[in-house]
């Protein structure tokens, strides 16, 4: 365990000196502000309050920005030791590579804690002002919070294995943004695509559901609206998240960081330094 | 107990051998210089012992267990080739993370880091340092936690002369206290006098391991005998010993060491023409040809 601690420490150090704990606060709180400052104009008729919509609105964005932030942070982690040199060293350290790897992970899911959570924060005070029933929306943050943590999770194991993968920062930073691009954007055209075409046939009924839940970024989604009570603000794939029960989609935003740390694990013992 | 042996060690690459059938043991407070052109095996043979890469076939023993294993790596340093860390950290501060990884207490930090003459960079990063900071960084680090086995791999290479004496007496300061000591180098004059015995690699080949008074003995290369005759008398001379002449004054001769003495008798007895003599033995760098070259097989 001090090993994991001393690792993570000392990744910390490095993503404060290389300004990537501020770049990504500064991200998180940017993307915020400017979301709940959009969101805040058709609300009023809907009857809920302004917490739970900037809530919806945050959610959309965690979707976008936490896996984007998660791998710039984490591509590097592996292919920028081959690539320095420095990994041979420190294997040759009484440390296992799944310690080596969990310090890592521990530290890059601290920024992002930080980074989230001041950025949330950041959104929610601003719905705090103008709202005084904001405290409603209370939970829905929360829940938020800690569903973008795993959210989070899933694409830093995801990251990591690419970099062991990669073994050059390079192409892991390419294969990370294709990456980001297939799961998130490309990912749903499809589904809606299917959707469109198959009409009520099997695949919207039987297949699409599973497909959503198989996707962290979906059941992320699918969780956080489905469990809110702003689900009709939102538009678009939200309208899905009647139809499968939170249990599951919960399942799927859990299970998915353990599976990716295992992945990273796997093609981490590969590396041969 | 041996620190460190391996027998039989074969590393192929894709069907191309690295290594073939080496074997070696290391007692405690040994000091072994491995030797070899770029490409010989040298570090293969390293990064086998650490556990960084499996042999193909063969046994190693690390402190008595495998390499690689938990025991294994609780004694072991290793330096790297042209040793390499993060930029962004400072040199104290890379060297507390080492010893929280080996369980020491980083208290100690700053002190390791005087011992490698290092105490006022300590808080610069390390990006800022030169070449031989950096090694000497590498130095440090490797003395956390008295390990019983060094394994350094080219390890003064961007070290200036007072360096390197400081990091010889270093290395004579762990071997005397039981560690066993395999480092690798280029600068065979470095390693004559700080190592008690020499390994000699060729195309991933054992070509010795011996002394350096019995790999030269072995070797019996042929000695040179530089004669300098009296002014006008080179011609004679050269006739007399049978020798070549090199221009007006000197005389090249050479002979087997066994033959050394009565040569030296001969060159004596014409001691009316002869000014001088000098005795030239094999250099190191002709030892190291002549068994690196295959000729010791």
């Amino acid at each position: 365990m001090s090993r994991v601690l001393a690792t993570a420490a000392a990744e910390f150090r490095i993503a404060l000196r290389n300004r990537w704990v501020a770049i990504v606060i500064a991200m998180m709180t940017l993307f915020s502000l400017v979301l709940s400052a959009a969101g805040s104009a058709p609300t009023g008729d809907l009857g809920v309050d302004r917490l739970s919509v900037t809530v919806a609105s945050l959610t959309s964005l965690g979707v976008y920005l936490v896996p984007l932030v998660a791998l710039l942070m984490s591509f590097d982690a592996i292919a920028g030791e081959v690539e320095r040199g420095t990994l041979p060293l420190v294997l040759t350290y009484p440390v296992s590579r799944g310690e080596l790897l969990a310090g890592k992970f521990a530290a890059h899911l601290g920024i992002l804690a930080l980074a989230t959570g001041v950025g949330y924060g950041a959104a929610s005070v601003a719905a705090f002002a103008v709202d005084a029933h904001a405290a409603q929306g209370l939970p829905a943050l929360l829940r938020l919070f800690w569903t973008s943590l795993l959210l989070g999770a899933t694409f830093l194991g995801v990251g990591y294995a690419i970099s062991a993968w990669a073994r050059r920062p390079g192409a892991a930073a390419g294969l990370a943004i294709g990456l980001w691009l297939v799961l998130i954007v490309l990912y749903d055209l499809g589904l809606l695509a299917g959707v469109v075409s198959g009409g009520d046939g099997v695949f919207t009924t039987r297949v699409f559901p599973w497909l959503l839940l198989a996707n962290p970024a979906d059941a992320f989604r699918l969780y956080n609206l489905a469990a809110s009570e702003a689900a009709t603000a939102a538009a678009g794939v939200g309208g899905a998240a009647a139809t499968i029960p939170a249990l599951e989609s919960l399942l799927s935003i859990a299970g998915w960081p353990v599976l990716a740390f295992l992945l990273a694990r796997l093609a981490f013992q590969r590396v041969t330094p | 107990m041996q620190t460190l042996s391996c027998s039989q060690v074969t590393k192929t690459y894709e069907g191309v051998a690295a290594l073939s059938g080496v074997s070696l043991a290391l007692n405690p407070g040994e000091r072994v210089a491995l030797l070899g052109h770029n490409g010989a095996g040298k570090s293969t043979l390293m990064k086998i012992i650490l556990g960084l890469i499996p042999a193909t076939s063969g046994d190693v023993q690390v402190l008595g267990g495998a390499p690689g294993a938990r025991a294994a790596r609780d004694g072991t340093a290793y330096l790297p080739e042209n040793a390499a860390f993060h930029p962004a950290l400072t040199g104290l501060e890379q060297l507390r993370f080492y010893m929280r990884l080996r369980g020491a207490d980083p208290k100690g930090a700053m002190a390791l880091l005087e011992r490698v003459d290092l105490a006022q960079a300590a808080t610069r990063r390390i990006g800022t340092y030169s070449k031989g900071m950096r090694q000497r960084v590498g130095l440090a680090q490797a003395l956390i936690g008295r390990p019983r086995l060094l394994v350094l791999d080219e390890p003064t290479s961007g070290l200036d002369p007072v360096s390197r004496r400081e990091f010889y007496a270093i290395l004579d300061e762990l071997a005397a206290g039981g560690a066993a000591i395999l480092l690798s180098s280029h600068v065979l004059t470095e390693v004559e006098a700080r190592t008690d015995r020499i390994v000699i690699l060729s195309r991933g080949r054992m070509v010795a391991d011996d002394t350096l008074d019995a790999l030269r003995r072995r070797a019996s290369l042929p000695i040179q005998l530089q004669v300098r005759a009296r002014p006008g008398q080179a011609d004679l001379v050269a006739r007399q010993l049978a020798g070549g002449r090199r221009n007006g004054v000197m005389v090249d001769l050479t002979c087997a060491a066994d033959d050394k003495l009565a040569r030296l008798g001969q060159i004596a007895a014409l001691d009316r023409l002869v000014e001088d003599v000098e005795v030239i033995p094999p250099s190191l760098e002709d030892i190291y040809s002549h068994f690196s070259q295959g000729a010791g097989a």
